[in-house]
């Protein structure tokens, strides 16, 4: 006679902890055939404001860690993730039906993925930082810092690996997230919060926010304490242009719709560049 | 036309940023935690707001008021080895009526010469403009407290009315401003009725906030004038040095009611040059200080290009050097 | 005797002004289809400087056709050494017409003489230098190996800096190989119309660059446009978020910078009379029309009343006056509209406690004029404290300690520059770490430069312009992810 098995509750992640919605709603998560998974939490407004709140109060320490404690962290949860490697890889192939090897090639993908965002973390300043020959007897040096709080929506496929492209250049830089994954595979995306949960990532540094994006989205794009929006994973060009229009009240940076991006090929420093800020110092050069 | 805010009458006087302690401690001590306590100066800003003084541009008959003013503030230079009775008289003479073909070209502030001519000197002006006598084993002062005295006070004898003596630049640098500041004070009084003007040597001092520092501590120890420089070291005066300088003259009057004279000595050969040392007095202390009595140029040659724009202006065509006088 | 210096004026017979002008529109100045024109005039003496043609939907059209044209056939198609080129040319031409341009530039926007002469112009020329000088070497730039323009990009720029600002915008487009579309502000069209001139005397092929002229309906239309890759504003933070709106859902790149209410930081261990200097030019300079202005001194408490007399102090020899006399120190605000607007948020300050100073000035008769005044006593609840003025009006602010002067810098919805004045060099760099603006002055003030990214944080916009990171904006690059 088999084993019963003991089903999760598969819950929001916010703050470090993990909170059913305050709105007590959930909703269905089907596989790519359609059957049941699971019941996993519907995100609201509040759980959204709750969620920039950690994301906010997590910053300041994150990104004032130094770059290598960054980057150690970040290879930390790459460590966590290899162990739970079988069990991506057989949560990403229930909800995007692929094949053993399709399924495990992605987690693999995401997995070293993280290990080249934990390289980056102490050196994308000194490729995307400089010092400026300006023409007086002037010290001049320009340096990236995290813009903030981000609100990302995660592509609709690649449920880790799309994710993990999302996510990780945005952490990297010192942000603080609040991230909607795929809302008919939420699944992955959850259990990379119990990864994150236990390597070390402050409470706060990266919540996700499983539910409706275009349900949430707005109320984080009108959020005065919401830095920049991420909307790779919007297919909708009419809800983008929404989110964005909201946006412009507080003058986010928002980074457009990709949702078919190519997420297999090693990426650029573009999605790195997207949420830092330049700051150029000015100082006399004088005895 | 553009004019500056006037009625400096709307505002309190400016309590004195610096310092704030009086100097009631002269030990060294005493006179370090003064000094080091002053605010520091920003090379660049510095040399930046002169810059900018000096894109002033100033015409017609504000022109014409500034050269003659210039003239009257020149001390008549020569400091030379070589120096005879015969050059003397012939400065002196020059002093009186700089310009021999107009007698309404001012006479100049003062004649300056070495301690041992000034006899000569004295007896060619009278008592008509000031003769001023380096002193102090000028220009390296480099010499005991007994010689540096006697210097003084033979030409005072002589009949010198202005003493320009030099500091003890070795002493300011290793610290020691007890001695510095001692010296002053011993040559002050050495000086009898001369007014002493005290030469910080800029050149030698190097930085600003040394500068500062060096002001400050003379001002204090009874200096009637601070001069810039010798003239035989370079840089002598330039324009950054000596708006730091008003500066320090200014804040001093604020906080004592004592007036001090500012003298920019050595590299100032051109009338636009001069103007430019005006327009930085008149926006640091004000008009209070554009006039002999508060404010010197120590040159030689900056003179005969005075006369030569005077006569341009007056002429309204360039002049030429054959209608100076060499000397 | 008060040394007055008399009046210096600098030759106005070095330009030549057109009683009218045309659009800018492929290589030709053209009538606006429309045919409406509006007035420049002189803000220092109201005095009517040109007619300017006002471009409608139809001039903006051809104009973004003609850009499209001379990217798809010539600009696109050209080396980058060539383009760099063609910008050095510019480059030199501006320098060599410098005396006329920066006459120009004070005559229409009612800057003093001086700072045309001695700032303005001379960047312009520095900025169109610096990015000749990239066109051939983008692959070095940071962006991979073969980063591409975006196409036609469409430039609205602000009335405070009229050639600077559409050097800042022109210069990089151009390096990076895009055509562009630019429309000046409507009190200040001059100078961007001398430099088309210059674009035909460089023989820059027609359609790379295009002025249209007009207010903010023009611009509206030029933004809007569905055949414009790229956009890019400076200009007020209340614009620059209806453009943001207004380019949301379209696949258009958008750079905005936009408004500042900078903290300039005075700790007691300032080198004092530097700092003064500072003060004044961060917030006198221009007329305190720079969207970077030191228009918050948030002076230590325990020096702030010397401070603040030494300050007045030196206001006094602060000159007013003519713009084209070269000792002039303060000149024209710009326009009326300006002009209300400084006396609005003024008289809040004096309304809601502050108290206002002003050195005895006197004032010129036509023209619109606005004395340098200080507000002491202000808190950051204060109208003046939160809103830009855009005038030569400092507001003065206290701090206890280094933390707290961070936090009042940083409690603002604006995150443009900072200024901050002491000698320790430790706290210097502490400070800079945590401030949040897109530039810091340490120990200076107001200082620009070609290499140097300028840009916000927060609602003071996003983008940089200036530097490798400048480039940034107007590259597209091959992104898989």
């Amino acid at each position: 006679m088999s084993r019963v098995d003991v089903r999760k509750t598969h819950k929001l992640f916010i703050g470090g902890a993990f909170p059913r919605s305050e709105s007590g709603r959930t909703y269905e998560v089907t596989d790519a055939k359609g059957e049941f998974i699971a019941n996993v939490a519907q995100a609201s407004r509040k759980d959204a404001r709750d969620a920039v709140l950690a994301a906010r109060a997590a910053f300041d320490k994150w990104s004032s860690a130094t770059a290598y404690n960054r980057g150690q962290v970040l290879y930390r949860i790459a460590e966590v993730m290899e162990g739970r490697r079988d069990q991506f890889s057989s949560e990403v192939q229930q909800a995007e039906g692929l094949s053993t090897r399709k399924a495990a090639q992605q987690v693999d993908a995401a997995i070293d993925r993280w290990v080249w965002y934990a390289g980056w973390a102490d050196k994308y300043a000194q490729a995307i930082g400089n010092t400026n020959p300006v023409a007086g007897p002037f010290f001049n040096f320009s340096i990236p810092e995290p813009t903030g709080v981000v609100a990302a929506v995660a592509p609709q496929d690649y449920s880790i690996l799309g994710l993990t492209s999302v996510l990780a250049p945005i952490i990297t830089s010192g942000n603080a997230v609040i991230v909607m994954p795929s809302p008919s595979a939420p699944i992955p995306a959850i259990t990379l919060a119990e990864c994150l949960a236990t390597s070390d990532v402050p409470g706060g540094v990266v919540n996700i926010l499983t539910g409706a994006p275009a349900e949430v989205m707005p109320w984080l794009a009108e959020h005065a304490d919401v830095n920049a929006l991420d909307l790779t994973g919007i297919v909708d060009d009419a809800v983008a242009a929404d989110v964005e229009r909201q946006a412009a009240g507080t003058v986010k940076r928002v980074r457009q719709p990709q949702p078919h991006a190519n997420w297999d090929v090693t990426p650029t420093l573009s999605r790195v560049r997207t949420f830092i800020e330049i700051k150029t110092v000015w100082h006399p050069l004088g005895i | 036309m553009s004019a500056p805010g006037s009625g400096n009458t709307d505002y309190p006087r400016p309590v004195s940023l610096l310092p704030t302690r009086s100097l009631t401690d002269t030990s060294n001590a005493g006179l370090k935690a003064y000094l080091h306590g002053l605010p520091g100066v920003d090379a660049v800003g510095l040399e930046a707001r002169a810059a900018t003084l000096a894109t002033r541009s100033v015409k017609n008959e504000s022109k014409a008021w500034a050269i003659d003013t210039a003239i009257s503030m020149v001390d008549l230079t020569t400091l030379e080895g070589m120096d005879t009775p015969g050059k003397v008289k012939a400065l002196c003479t020059k002093a009186l009526r700089p310009d021999p073909t107009d007698n309404t070209c001012p006479s100049v502030a003062a004649v300056c010469v070495y301690g041992d001519l000034v006899i000569t000197a004295r007896e060619a002006v009278g008592d008509r403009i000031h003769v001023a006598a380096v002193a102090t084993a000028f220009p390296s002062g480099r010499a005991s407290m007994d010689v540096k005295l006697m210097d003084t006070k033979q030409a005072v004898a002589d009949g010198a009315d202005e003493i320009d003596m030099v500091i003890d630049r070795g002493a300011f640098l290793s610290g020691d401003y007890a001695k510095v500041y001692e010296e002053i004070v011993a040559i002050k009084e050495a000086c009898g009725d001369a007014h002493l003007k005290v030469i910080l040597e800029t050149g030698e001092l190097k930085t600003y906030d040394n500068v500062r520092r060096a002001s400050w501590l003379a001002m204090e120890a009874g200096a009637d004038f601070i001069k810039t420089s010798t003239g035989k070291v370079s840089p002598a005066a330039t324009l950054p040095v000596t708006l730091l300088m008003l500066e320090a003259v200014r804040d001093f009057h604020t906080k004592t009611g004592t007036k001090v004279g500012v003298k920019a000595a050595g590299g100032i050969k051109t009338s636009k040059d001069a103007i430019r040392y005006l327009v930085v007095v008149n926006e640091t202390v004000g008009e209070e200080w554009l006039n002999p009595d508060l404010f010197r140029f120590g040159a030689s040659s900056l003179l005969n290009d005075l006369l030569l724009q005077r006569h341009r202006m007056r002429d309204g065509h360039y002049s030429g050097p054959d209608y100076v006088t060499i000397d | 005797m008060t040394f007055e210096y008399a009046p210096a004026p600098e030759s106005r017979s070095v330009v030549d002004i057109d009683a009218n002008y045309g659009l800018f529109i492929n290589g030709e100045f053209v009538d606006p289809v429309d045919g409406h024109h509006f007035k420049t005039i002189n803000p220092a003496t109201e005095e009517v400087l040109a007619d300017i043609a006002e471009a409608g939907q139809a001039d903006v059209d051809a104009a973004v056709a003609a850009a499209r044209r001379a990217y798809d056939k010539t600009w696109s198609k050209m080396s980058g050494k060539d383009r760099a080129k063609y910008i050095f040319r510019i480059a030199r031409l501006i320098q060599e017409r410098s005396r006329e341009l920066a006459v120009l530039e004070t005559l229409d926007n009612g800057k003093p003489i001086r700072e045309s002469r001695d700032v303005d112009i001379p960047l312009v020329a520095a900025h169109f230098f610096y990015h000749a000088g990239w066109a051939d070497k983008l692959e070095f730039a940071g962006y991979g190996p073969n980063p591409k323009p975006l196409g036609v990009a469409a430039q609205v720029i602000p009335w405070n800096f009229p050639l600077l600002m559409l050097a800042w915008k022109i210069a990089p487009a151009l390096a990076c190989g895009n055509t562009v579309v630019l429309k000046p502000a409507e009190t200040t069209p001059l100078t961007a119309l001398a430099f088309a001139d210059i674009c035909q005397q460089a023989d820059l092929p027609s359609g790379v660059v295009n002025i249209v002229t007009g207010a903010g309906e023009t611009g509206r239309m030029l933004v809007e446009h569905p055949d414009v890759n790229k956009v890019a504003f400076t200009g007020s933070t209340e614009v620059g978020k209806a453009i943001q709106r207004a380019v949301a859902g379209t696949n258009k790149k958008l750079t905005l910078e936009l408004g500042g209410k900078a903290a300039n930081i005075v700790f007691d261990d300032a080198p004092i009379d530097q700092a003064i200097e500072g003060i004044v030019n961060g917030i006198y300079f221009n007329q305190g029309h720079v969207c970077c202005a030191g228009s918050r001194l948030l002076l230590q408490e325990s020096i702030a009343e010397e401070v603040i007399d030494a300050l007045k102090r030196r206001l006094q020899t602060l000159r007013l006056g003519d713009p084209m006399d070269k000792n002039t120190d303060i000149g024209a605000i710009n326009s009326q509209m300006q002009l209300n607007k400084i006396e609005e948020l003024t008289k809040s300050g004096e309304d809601e406690g502050a108290e206002r100073w002003s050195p005895n000035c006197p004032i010129p008769d036509k023209g619109f004029w606005f004395p340098p005044t200080v507000f002491t006593n202000v808190t950051q609840a204060h109208r003046i404290a939160r809103e830009e003025i855009f005038g030569p009006v400092l507001s003065v602010l206290t701090f206890r300690t280094p933390e707290e002067a961070v936090e009042k810098a940083n409690n603002t919805p604006f995150g443009l520059s900072t200024g901050i004045w002491t000698e320790k060099g430790s706290r210097i760099l502490w400070m800079a770490n945590k401030v949040r603006s897109g530039i810091v002055w340490a120990n200076t003030f107001n200082r620009f430069d070609p290499s140097s990214p300028f840009g916000g944080y927060k609602e003071s916009g996003f983008g940089r312009e200036g530097g490798v990171q400048g480039l940034g904006a107007y590259l597209h690059v091959e992104d898989p992810s």
